[in-house]
């Protein structure tokens, strides 16, 4: 079998729990942030930008660059790679300013 | 001690062994910086030694920690961004954690904040899979993530080493290894080199592991372009002249999911040099913290290790923490340590000459290229900027491109930034300016209903330069129609 990262750090997490992106379930190891638990599907991006509307995700993966943004439970603007993935936490691809609510 | 890397662990255990009392912040949810990253506890993870070197330093120092702490003389203070310090007897440190923000008084401060990657642009670096190398590490070491299963390393310095190292040893393929410099200038250096064997040991791991993974290594060469429509498939490899330019003709493309890419480490400076503390220039064109022989920063009560007067990696880092702590408390350096420390100094400046940027790297970039992720900024702009409009800093381009004003403040684009705005070539354009060091009067995002809960000034916060309206503006200039993470709602 290919060698993963949990098997290289023997993690034995237990059951992974399920947050919602986009609408849809995504499993989430315990202990692992929102922006780990959707690189792990593979899902690379969750915002676009403002100006072009170009995809973008995880950049650097410590909080400096805040590629990561998306709207996280109704709050736009969070470092997904900060913020652990708690059970049940929502996620939706933000676009632009994520402030789409604010508009009149 | 603000942060908890290697650095700042061994400055707090060496301090609170001497019997000071010592409060150690740290913006991380765990000790041990980027450096010691590891995973969640309820990863369970039993081997975290696996994705790392000399873990049982790090464990050795979190048993330390874990005594002093219980006997009350260390406080931890996890997820703690120190944004503010201000000079004086006692000093008071400004942190905001969870949307709270706290005040600390000390006698003494120990600047530990480490560095944070350098990028240089190049068309396609904004596709999703473009990672930087330590943020594969991180996400990797932290969260037990890859961002693709094939996945080129690039750009320069040591770290691409064990960034594909680890990678590699966690299931991943990489095709190649992609490093600008070429290594030549270390050899020039022979007896700098045969002070430190360990580091040459350690590259030597590093190169069996790659090799038994049919990693290659291809020096003098960059990733000019990475390709794809709403993520990366392939990035396109060209070999480079000894200025960094790239040379017609030898661009080779190479299918991957994911790049991994970094120019070295920048110092995180932004607490001290917003004091007025002294930097120096590193021979990777960084700035750094200046210290004196007991790390002594130029600021008194202010103290710097690790990272942060230099980048040179862990082992430095402890050294340089032990010292600091020891000359706080008033204790005589061991005469070894000073010794190990001058060993490492002198590596870690050699290495750092060997990877810096040369000047030709611009020659990678289009005229649409990105150079400012956060606000969209193409090359064109600041092009236009320097040449027609007159910008001989960075400072200027930013006032109008907006290069550097988004998100993250410059610390993605702001090497590269400078670099352009100073022109390419030893000298630079003619009249542009050097680099200054970055002031920034917040260190960090501060939603603007914490700075209204800090405590009322006292006249000697008035005389340090505390003032809550620069604060406020500073806050608002980088984080324009409110799209800040911290905004307040
Ligand atoms: S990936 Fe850079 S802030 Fe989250």
């Amino acid at each position: 079998m290919r060698r993963t990262p949990s098997s290289l750090a023997a993690a034995d997490p237990g059951p992974a729990h399920s947050i919602e992106f986009d609408g849809r379930p995504i499993p989430a190891l315990p202990g692992q942030s929102i922006a780990a638990a959707l690189w792990a599907q593979g899902i690379l991006a969750w915002r676009t930008t403002r100006v072009t509307g170009r995809p973008r995700g995880a950049f650097c993966g410590i909080g400096a660059c805040f590629d990561c943004l998306a709207t996280v439970d109704g709050q736009p603007n969070r470092r997904t790679c900060l913020l652990p993935a708690a059970p049940g936490t929502v996620v939706t691809t933000q676009e632009g300013h994520g402030r789409a609510d604010l508009a009149c | 001690m603000v942060g908890a890397g290697p650095a700042g662990l061994a400055g707090a255990v060496a301090a609170a062994d001497r019997g000071l009392r010592c409060v150690l912040l740290d913006a991380g949810a765990r000790p041990g910086g980027q450096y010691y990253r590891h995973p969640d506890p309820a990863l369970r993870a039993a081997r975290p030694d696996r994705l790392h070197h000399h873990w049982s330093t790090f464990t050795e120092l979190a048993d330390r920690l874990a005594e002093h702490r219980a006997a009350g003389r260390i406080e931890l203070r996890s997820d703690h961004h120190v944004f503010l310090l201000e000079a004086g007897r006692p000093w008071h440190l400004h942190a905001t954690s969870a949307d709270r923000a706290t005040r600390l008084r000390a006698s003494a401060v120990l600047l530990a904040t480490g560095a944070y990657e350098r990028q240089l642009p190049f068309p396609g670096w904004t596709l999703p899979g473009v990672v930087t190398a330590g943020g594969a590490q991180a996400m990797l070491k932290a969260g037990l993530v890859l961002p693709g299963r094939r996945i080129v390393v690039a750009g320069s310095g040591p770290l691409l080493l064990a960034a594909a190292a680890s990678l590699t040893a966690a299931g991943a393929r990489v095709p190649a290894v992609v490093e600008a410099g070429d290594y030549l200038g270390y050899a020039r250096r022979p007896g700098v080199l045969a002070a430190v064997p360990g580091k040459l040991g350690e590259g030597a791991v590093h190169g069996v592991a790659l090799a038994r993974h049919a990693v290659r290594l291809r020096r003098s060469s960059a990733v000019v372009e990475a390709h794809g429509e709403d993520r990366v498939t392939a990035v396109t490899v060209a070999r480079l002249d000894r200025e960094w330019r790239p040379l017609p003709g030898t661009e080779r493309r190479i299918d991957c999911d994911a790049l991994a890419v970094g120019h070295g480490l920048v110092p995180q400076l932004e607490l001290a040099t917003e004091l007025g503390a002294a930097t120096r220039t590193v021979p990777d064109g960084t700035l750094a913290l200046r210290v004196d022989a007991r790390q002594r920063t130029t600021v008194p009560g202010l103290w710097a290790a690790g990272e942060t007067c230099g980048v040179g990696g862990a082992e430095l880092a402890l050294a340089e923490g032990e010292l600091a702590a020891l000359a706080i408390a008033g204790a005589a350096p061991p005469a070894a340590l000073l010794a190990r420390r001058r060993r490492l100094r002198g590596f870690a400046e050699l290495m750092a000459g060997a990877h810096r940027p040369g000047p030709g790297w611009p020659g990678w970039l289009r005229p649409d290229t990105e150079v400012c992720r956060c606000e969209e900024v193409p090359l064109a702009r600041i092009t236009e900027a320097v040449e027609e409009l007159g910008a001989t800093d960075a400072r200027t381009v930013k006032l109008l491109t907006r290069a550097g004003m988004g998100w993250c403040q410059g610390r993605m684009c702001g090497p590269a930034v400078a670099c352009l705005a100073k022109g390419a070539g030893p000298a630079g354009r003619a009249g542009a300016v050097e680099p200054a060091p970055d002031r920034r009067p917040l260190s960090c995002p501060v939603p603007l209903g914490e700075l209204a809960q800090l405590p009322p000034s006292t006249d000697a916060d008035a005389d340090a330069g505390a003032d809550v309206d620069v604060d406020v503006h500073v806050v608002g200039a980088g984080q324009s129609e409110g799209q800040g993470e911290d905004d307040p709602r």
